[in-house]
């Protein structure tokens, strides 16, 4: 449904664009449709920004996405974004805190879908609902009164108002109460198997992409470390970022306790340039990673990682 | 009535904010003084009116004698050529707020538009729009404006208003650019542009409704500045050749030694009104920016 071919994005600080961030480093992969990804990274690794060039928010600086074969710059607004949806990070921002919820609603009509007012109102109530809202709770309220878990189903509710067939979710449950996200995720989940809607699921949280996803891409600023079945990666885990990132999930029942093998790293090396990104904090580290491309070797069937150590061939 | 105010909360602090309602008070009654001005000139001159001396309504006839200080007849005197001072004032007051408004407006509109534009479409616009905010800000104004007014050999208060608020957007535009910049990353601008709304559309209905407050003082700041600018071209005698204006009246009372002959009345109520006008605007200023800022409200 969604290709990324060495999709990537710098971007420029200086005043005529001289020097810069490499947010995106020649990213590759693909998204089928009724499939959900969960793009898993830490702050600055480039995930957001992987879901800011597919919504069309920032233009790449090289590289090309496609959807549905055609590649997403030559679609016209309309035309794509009543296929292509997306959610974001902080609920309390998507609203425009002057106006009612309703007006989401009302641009979207007016803009996207066209429809004859009582066909559409009453397609925002059925959406609310399928979201787990009562429709009087939500429309002619203004977003401060709201709670964030309200205003972010409310936000689902809208792309499926749009009938989207992908869904960008950045962050979407970061700010919500952990009561509260394990119910977005379900409906996430549930409208991925009764509408087969694709999802790229933003998160930094390994346990809810693991508990959503059906593939899991592992960033490293900016770069894919690790990818694959979201099953294979976490039971076998093979570079050491998604290692060390599987061992600082906290677990209910245990006490957290530094492994020695994953976390210790020896000597300072942070000014080192080039070779593998993950150099500097490698416990694993040998002089062949200096020379290391960064390029992902497959593991097994459908299981991808980029280390010269332990990927594969 | 108090409990509709308490839900419109930014409208309580205001009424309720000291410096915004002295200041409000005192500029709406030089508003209501230059709108009823030449129905009060009728009264002060009934005499002449009277008497069928019909130019007596216009402030550069010369119908009174010279040099007499207040009186019922004349209720702030004559100047050295029998004209009315107190005629002179009121509609000098006239083209000062007129040029506040129009030359105001102008400069905050064009500073909108500019600020908007560039902060928003970013890029390549924005480089050429902020280069050209920066030339016109390292331009000199005052000098600008002397070769332009020198030029036009027929000056009223419209062109005048007109020059001055091409020239004084470039603040405006710089502030307005960097609040947008801030605004245009928040989520619900993202949103709309993902059901893709125009970017007009964006700009004016998502971006700029947040900004209301804030444009608001813009323009009473450019409001005030305008007509200390036009009372500046005046003094220096680029003002309007026809008419009267409360600079023009200040340039002629220097020129004409009223201080040294005494003639309060001539120099002493357009300077303080200019003074108290522009003072107020800025007190009205300082009164919405505690009216808009939560953090500095008066509890």
């Amino acid at each position: 449904m969604i290709k990324i071919e060495n999709l990537t994005k710098i971007y420029s600080t200086g005043v005529v664009g001289r020097g810069g961030i490499v947010a995106v480093d020649d990213v590759s992969f693909e998204i089928k449709t009724g499939e959900i990804v969960s793009l898993v990274g830490e702050s600055g690794s480039g995930k957001t920004t992987i879901g800011k060039l597919i919504l069309r928010l920032i233009k790449p600086t090289k590289g090309k996405i496609y959807f549905a074969g055609r590649e997403i710059s030559r679609y016209k607004p309309l035309e794509y974004y009543r296929n292509v949806q997306g959610v974001f990070q902080d609920p309390f921002s998507s609203f425009n805190p002057i106006y009612k919820v309703d007006r989401i609603f009302e641009n979207v009509n007016r803009y996207l879908l066209n429809l004859p007012k009582s066909e559409f109102w009453g397609k925002v109530e059925e959406s609310l609902k399928s979201v787990g809202l009562n429709p009087r709770d939500v429309l002619g309220k203004y977003p401060h009164q709201m709670s964030g878990g309200q205003l972010q189903r409310t936000l689902i509710a809208r792309a499926l108002v749009i009938g989207a067939k992908f869904l960008v979710a950045d962050e979407i449950i970061s700010m919500l109460d952990a009561s509260t996200r394990v119910d977005v995720l379900n409906i996430l989940g549930d409208l991925r198997d009764s509408m087969g809607l694709s999802i790229l699921f933003v998160t930094h949280d390994l346990s809810l992409g693991y508990y959503i996803s059906d593939t899991t891409v592992i960033m490293y600023r900016g770069s894919i470390v690790e990818m694959g079945d979201t099953e294979k990666v976490f039971k076998n885990p093979v570079h050491p970022y998604t290692k060390m990132l599987l061992e600082s999930v906290p677990t209910l029942d245990r006490k957290w306790k530094p492994s020695e093998e994953i976390f210790k790293v020896e000597g300072d090396v942070t000014s080192f340039k080039g070779g593998c990104k993950y150099y500097s904090r490698c416990p694993f580290r040998k002089d062949v990673c200096r020379e290391f491309d960064g390029k992902l070797s497959e593991v097994e069937e459908n299981h991808w990682a980029a280390c010269i150590l332990f990927g594969g061939d | 009535m108090k409990e509709w105010l308490k839900k419109h909360d930014t409208l309580y602090f205001m009424l309720t904010n000291k410096r915004f309602v002295g200041g409000m008070i005192f500029i709406l009654s030089m508003v209501t003084l230059a709108i009823l001005g030449p129905w009060l000139a009728k009264i002060e001159l009934r005499w002449y009116l009277e008497n069928g001396v019909k130019e007596a309504l216009d402030p550069t006839a010369n119908i009174g004698i010279p040099y007499s200080p207040p009186s019922s007849q004349h209720w702030l005197g004559t100047n050295s050529f029998g004209q009315d001072v107190f005629l002179q004032l009121v509609y000098g007051l006239r083209s000062s707020l007129l040029i506040g408004i129009i030359g105001g407006g102008l400069a905050t509109f064009i500073g909108l538009v500019v600020g908007f534009v560039s902060g928003y479409s970013g890029g390549m616009i924005d480089e050429l729009l902020m280069m050209l905010t920066n030339i016109m800000l390292v331009i000199p104004t005052m000098a600008v404006l002397i070769i332009i007014a020198a030029y036009l050999p027929y000056r009223g208060v419209m062109i005048e208003s007109v020059i001055i608020g091409f020239t004084g957007w470039p603040w405006t535009a710089r502030a307005v650019r960097s609040e947008t910049l801030s605004l245009k990353s928040r989520g619900f601008v993202h949103l709309a542009r993902i059901s893709a709304v125009k970017p007009m559309r964006i700009i004016f209905g998502e971006i700029a409704p947040n900004m209301l407050s804030y444009v608001f003082m813009v323009f009473i700041l450019q409001f005030g500045g305008s007509i200390l600018a036009a009372v500046g071209l005046d003094f220096i005698g680029l003002g309007p050749t026809r008419g009267t204006s409360l600079g023009l009246m200040l340039q002629q009372a220097v020129l004409w030694n009223a201080i040294q002959l005494g003639m309060w009345w001539w120099i002493i109520p357009p300077g303080a009104i200019i003074t108290a006008l522009v003072a107020a605007l800025y007190t009205v200023n300082t009164g919405l920016d505690e009216a808009f800022n939560p953090k500095l409200r008066e509890m």
